[in-house]
């Protein structure tokens, strides 16, 4: 049996989850097993359908009044008793927040290895794994051989395929948690101001490096001209207090999958252009023709930025696109 | 306060990324070596906490001998103790790294009350060791910090949500993993760097345990490096850049 902690919200199976359904299940046919999955909270029946949609074929309820908020280390605690309990040969989580730190918790009480950030998986005696090192500017080939391989799958990598299964049969499951389990537990949800489009869902983001010398008023010009587009940075800007942190793409920042993405000033390390592998297209703005973004760019203005995005918005006007 | 701080000495690549002859590591024949952003803010926080509070950081690394760089580049941004595991010059897995940093906490005459990790390592990316250390050591422990408050036995602890961020608190001792955007690392001087260079560094070498997850290949993702099409060399390019954002209608 393979089983897969799965999270959601009021629209059902959040993505990553069914990204890490659709690794687990090529598992779990590989070693000819069946495919199970479970979920916290009080609405964990409800994903019944869109789970076996998905080929599981039990969803583990997780039934606690206590648990109904998250808490890491008990998660990671009704995991591991809930594999037991079924007896499962590998437990698979979305490549989320939540979903690495609730199996960390789980390797560490079963005191086997997670390995994170998996994108493939071939089952032999052990499991030959390919998954991503540095944010996924290098892929690792690495053998998992566990007593149960935990593992997690790395967030937007796997694409998603149903089965058209009929729903999950619910079975609940109440763990036996202990009072130091729940030591850490979600206290409150903030909200945040932000203003503006959201990086990760712009359609067009423009955005500065160490080339701005610090100065960012003609792209947050042309960014204000265009419908849906954000300001993003790279972290030379943001280590040189130009931009928060908030702005930077990259392995250590946002991740971004805009329809163009336009660099303006940056080199084109590796490091930023995991944060944009997910763009379209790439425009880039660079004084030097043989700066390392250029190879990675489809168009190029070789000029400078200061020069070039200012004259970008006149153009923007002439042709009535300003907002 | 007493603070450890736990860092992973890491090449410092550039727009390419080679590999050595044999596949199982980044080839750093012309490359220096740092440490992770995520760790960067680790160690501010800890010196920031000191500050006002009171007390000791202690940075902690498991590497090779010449990890005790990146000890000394912490101890300049304002660490007091480096702690080195000489681990050799083989990659520990993440939970014999784990196993290996909890029994230096334990077997230090030092009390913790805070333990700050990355959220996860800039090369490996395990998103295990903190947990872990936590685990061993029977401490609580939250994950993927952006902003932390300490206060007396207690701290309040956030990490991002899309929209927002979740809350958390949680009694000290505690093990908190934060990530880049928690602070603004400070620069060193120049006088603190020459004088971290002086400052002594304790030294022990651990009996690495055995680890589920062993490394047969690295592989550089093939990526397309067709050159781009230069589209203009002048401000004048704006036509046909604004051309091409017609095509695509974002416009
Ligand atoms: C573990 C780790 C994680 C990291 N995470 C991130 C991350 O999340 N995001 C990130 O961005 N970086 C990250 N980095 C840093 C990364 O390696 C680079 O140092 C950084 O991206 C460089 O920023 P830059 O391109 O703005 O600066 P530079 O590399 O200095 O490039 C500046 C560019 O501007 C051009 N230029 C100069 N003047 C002009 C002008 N007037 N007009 C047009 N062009 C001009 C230059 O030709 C040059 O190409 C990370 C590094 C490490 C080690
Ligand atoms: N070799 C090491 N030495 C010291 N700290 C480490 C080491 N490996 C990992 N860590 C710490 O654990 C965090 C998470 O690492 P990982 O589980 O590999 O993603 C890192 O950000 C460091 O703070």
């Amino acid at each position: 049996m393979v089983l897969t902690l799965v999270e959601y919200d009021e629209e059902g199976l959040d993505d990553v989850s069914l990204q890490a359904l659709t690794l687990a299940r090529d598992v779990a046919e590989q070693a000819d097993e069946s495919l199970e999955a479970i979920a916290f909270g009080a609405g964990a029946a409800d994903v019944a359908g869109e789970a076996g949609n998905h080929g599981v074929e039990t969803l583990h309820a997780v039934e606690d009044d206590a648990l109904d908020d998250y808490a890491p280390e008990a998660y990671g605690r009704a995991v591991v008793q809930c594999a037991e309990e079924v007896g499962t040969e590998a437990v698979i989580g979305p490549g989320t927040d939540r979903g690495a730190e609730t199996l960390a918790h789980a390797a560490s009480k079963l005191d086997v290895t997670m390995a994170a950030e998996v994108t493939d998986v071939e089952v032999g005696d052990s499991y030959e794994l390919t998954r991503q090192r540095w944010g996924g500017t290098l892929i690792e080939h690495s053998r998992l051989s566990a007593e149960t391989n935990l593992l997690t799958v790395a967030a937007n990598e796997v694409s998603v395929s149903a089965t058209g299964g009929d729903a999950a049969a619910v079975e609940a499951f109440a763990p036996d948690v202990q009072e130091g389990d729940l030591r850490v537990q979600l206290t409150a949800v903030e909200e945040s101001d932000v203003e503006g489009v959201p990086l990760g869902e712009a359609r067009v983001v423009v955005s500065g490096g160490r080339g701005t010398d610090g100065d960012f008023s003609e792209l947050e010009a042309l960014v204000e001209n265009v419908p849906n587009a954000a300001l993003g940075s790279s972290r030379a800007a943001v280590n040189e207090g130009w931009r928060p942190h908030d702005d930077q793409i990259g392995q250590t920042g946002a991740k971004i999958a805009p329809e163009i993405y336009i660099p303006c000033g940056i080199s084109g390390a590796v490091q930023h252009m995991v944060g944009c592998k997910g763009a379209e297209n790439i425009l880039a703005i660079n004084t030097d023709p043989e700066a390392a973004i250029i190879q990675k760019a489809d168009w190029a203005v070789i000029a400078d930025l200061h020069e070039v995005a200012p004259a970008i918005a006149d153009e923007l006007e002439a042709r009535g696109h300003s907002e | 306060m007493e603070i450890l701080t736990a860092i992973k000495r890491v090449p410092e690549t550039g727009a390419k990324v080679s590999l050595t002859d044999d596949k199982l590591d980044i080839d750093t024949t012309s490359l220096g070596f740092t440490f992770s952003p995520h760790e960067e803010c680790a160690v501010e926080e800890g010196v920031q906490l000191v500050e006002e509070h009171g007390g000791n950081v202690t940075v902690l690394t498991l590497g090779e001998e010449d990890a005790t760089e990146q000890l000394r580049s912490a101890i300049a941004m304002g660490a007091d103790d480096g702690m080195l595991l000489d681990g050799g010059d083989d990659e520990w897995g993440p939970a014999a790294t784990a196993t290996a940093v909890a029994e230096a906490v334990e077997a230090s005459d030092t009390d913790f009350d805070l333990l700050l990790f990355g959220n996860e390592s800039a090369d490996a990316a395990n998103h295990q060791v903190g947990v872990r250390v936590a685990e061993e050591l029977g401490l609580p422990c939250v994950t993927g910090i952006k902003d932390l408050d300490v206060g007396e036995g207690v701290a309040t602890a956030k990490r991002e949500i899309p929209g927002g961020s979740e809350v958390y608190e949680v009694d000290l001792p505690a093990v908190v993993t934060v990530k880049e955007g928690l602070n603004e690392p400070r620069y060193p001087s120049m006088r603190a760097k020459m004088q971290a260079r002086k400052a002594s560094v304790e030294q022990t070498e651990p009996e690495p345990r055995e680890d589920d997850l062993e490394l047969v290949e690295l592989e550089v993702p093939e990526t397309d490096d067709s050159p781009a099409e230069i589209i203009g060399e002048s401000p004048e390019a704006a036509e046909e850049v604004v051309d091409v954002l017609e095509e695509l209608e974002v416009v």
